[in-house]
């Protein structure tokens, strides 16, 4: 099995194989961030361009450290402060970026398709950082990644992913893959924030945290998204928190004592997530946070080194 | 690491059979420990895949006749490739070296050694993780045709080959049998 593809734009064009792959590589390349001198020099000479449209910390960084550990040169262009604040599109702006020649462009835009649209448009390799409420591959993969350390495999792992299922990239792109490795997924959350076909992903649905979160091998929660929601889906954060929020009593209460909680980031201490289980013994979510720059290698590394991209 | 073959591949000539290859390899660890005036401090590294197996069996031969047992490092050297780029995706297994190499003398092990250029990538790669006060190379086959300058401190057998052929080493963990064959593309 080798990597065929110019792009990583969703888990929803890959294959189990593929996923795994991705996983695999990940997982091999851990060991660099142990090492007392952090670099290999396997993307020498090659350009790794982050374009982000949207605010981020942990994958924009992950992505750069990625890309040093690597020994790419990485350049980092946010839309605020540059050519994007005074009105120039996202292909202009991609195009201009492509004539200076990067090898890969990791890209980050509110709206959904967006690296798509630019994956069509360029000759160099694209990768998808989160696209408006439609996917986000690597964290699917670090999620993942993070799974099979801990549990030891994927099939037949019994998955919740909890909260605001809508506004959810690193959902949809999880159900993608854990679907398609096997795994079982519920996804649960107050109505107005669980998309209306969602059941059509192969996911059950739930309204009841207490039910959703009993006998699960994971338990994913995920952030409010208050920045894409345009009001009234929820009466109040304290109701939310009171009814969604994952607290220690709830968790010895209807969930296994071998769960793993997972969450993608930031996290709202106090509204999904209590502290104590932030910081709990189950929680893995700094884990996840490591595990992501092993996955943002392993992902640079088969698209800069594919021959797909080589020849495009 | 042998370059993986291009294309389908026969047998033209046998190069050691089983009992040929396990003498090679007490012969190199005798070698080693001749050379090293005995078995203090020394590590082994091989590269992936063959050359960790002939590894682990030049450490289980040196057990026997020493009484000391050696560690056994994991190397790979995908990250180190001068030709990612030709070769498409890379397949990463990982480097697994559980023991520091500081101040030790690294024997490093692969199966067929040809150009140097892998054994180039490999002493970059086990520099970056250490710095050992010394690094041997052995080989269990020498087939020319170097690229670079470097050359091996134990060698299996020398083996002059034209440069279309291929030589595979089979180790009976991998491939069920021991025994180096040389092969060349069919229609050739």
């Amino acid at each position: 099995m080798t990597w065929t593809r110019k792009d990583l734009l969703t888990m929803r064009a890959l294959d189990a194989s593929e996923i795994t792959l991705l996983v695999d590589t990940a997982g091999s390349l851990q060991e660099i961030a142990g090492r007392e001198i952090k670099k290999v020099p396997a993307l020498r000479g090659k350009t790794v361009v982050n374009l982000f449209y949207e605010n981020s910390t942990r994958t924009r960084t992950s992505f750069e450290i990625a890309g040093k550990w690597l020994s790419a040169d990485v350049i980092n262009f946010s839309a605020s402060g540059s050519s994007a604040s005074k009105g120039e599109s996202l292909i202009d702006t991609a195009r201009n970026i492509e004539a200076m020649s990067p090898d890969v462009v990791v890209v980050r835009h509110s709206s959904a398709g967006a690296s798509e649209l630019l994956a069509r448009t360029l000759k160099c390799s694209i990768v998808n950082a989160g696209d408006g409420c439609h996917e986000h591959p690597t964290q699917a993969l670090l999620d993942l990644l993070t799974i099979r350390e801990k549990k030891g495999h994927f099939e037949g792992l019994q998955v919740a992913i909890v909260g605001d299922i809508a506004h959810s990239r690193v959902a949809r792109s999880n159900i993608h893959a854990m679907r398609k490795l096997g795994m079982t997924v519920t996804v649960a959350g107050p109505p107005t924030l669980i998309p209306p076909f969602v059941g059509e992903l192969g996911v059950k649905v739930s309204h009841r945290l207490e039910d959703a979160i009993r006998d699960v091998d994971v338990i994913m929660m995920l952030r409010l998204q208050q920045e894409r929601m345009t009001g009234g889906l929820i009466p109040s954060l304290r109701e939310y928190s009171r009814y969604w929020g994952l607290t220690l009593d709830k968790l010895a209460k209807h969930a296994r004592p071998d769960v793993l909680i997972m969450h993608p980031g930031p996290v709202n201490r106090g509204v999904e997530l209590s502290p104590e289980v932030a910081d709990g013994p189950y929680s893995v979510i700094l884990e996840q946070v490591a595990k992501g720059v092993a996955v943002r290698m392993g992902v640079l590394v088969l698209l800069a080194g594919s021959k797909a991209a080589a020849q495009a | 690491m042998s370059p993986s073959p291009p294309a389908r591949h026969r047998e033209k000539a046998q190069v050691l059979d089983e009992a040929a290859l396990d003498r090679a390899l007490t012969r190199i660890a005798h070698e080693i420990l001749e050379k090293n005036d005995g078995a203090k401090d020394l590590a082994f590294v091989g590269l992936r895949t063959r050359g960790v197996t002939l590894a682990q069996r030049l450490s289980a031969k040196i057990a026997r006749i020493d009484g000391t047992t050696l560690p056994v490092g994991t190397l790979d050297i995908t990250l180190y490739r001068d030709d990612l780029d030709l070769r498409g995706a890379p397949v990463i297994r990982g480097t697994d070296i559980p023991f520091s190499i500081k101040n030790k003398t690294v024997v490093l092990v692969d199966d067929v050694l040809f150009t140097g250029r892998t054994i180039r990538a490999a002493l970059d790669a086990l520099i970056d993780l250490g710095r050992p006060r010394m690094i041997q190379l052995a080989t269990l086959i020498d087939r020319g045709h170097r690229e670079l300058p470097i050359r091996p401190d134990f060698i299996g057998k020398n083996l002059p080959t034209s440069k279309k052929e291929t030589v595979a080493v089979r180790l009976r963990e991998h491939d069920g049998e021991d025994r180096v064959v040389i092969e060349e593309p069919e229609g050739a």
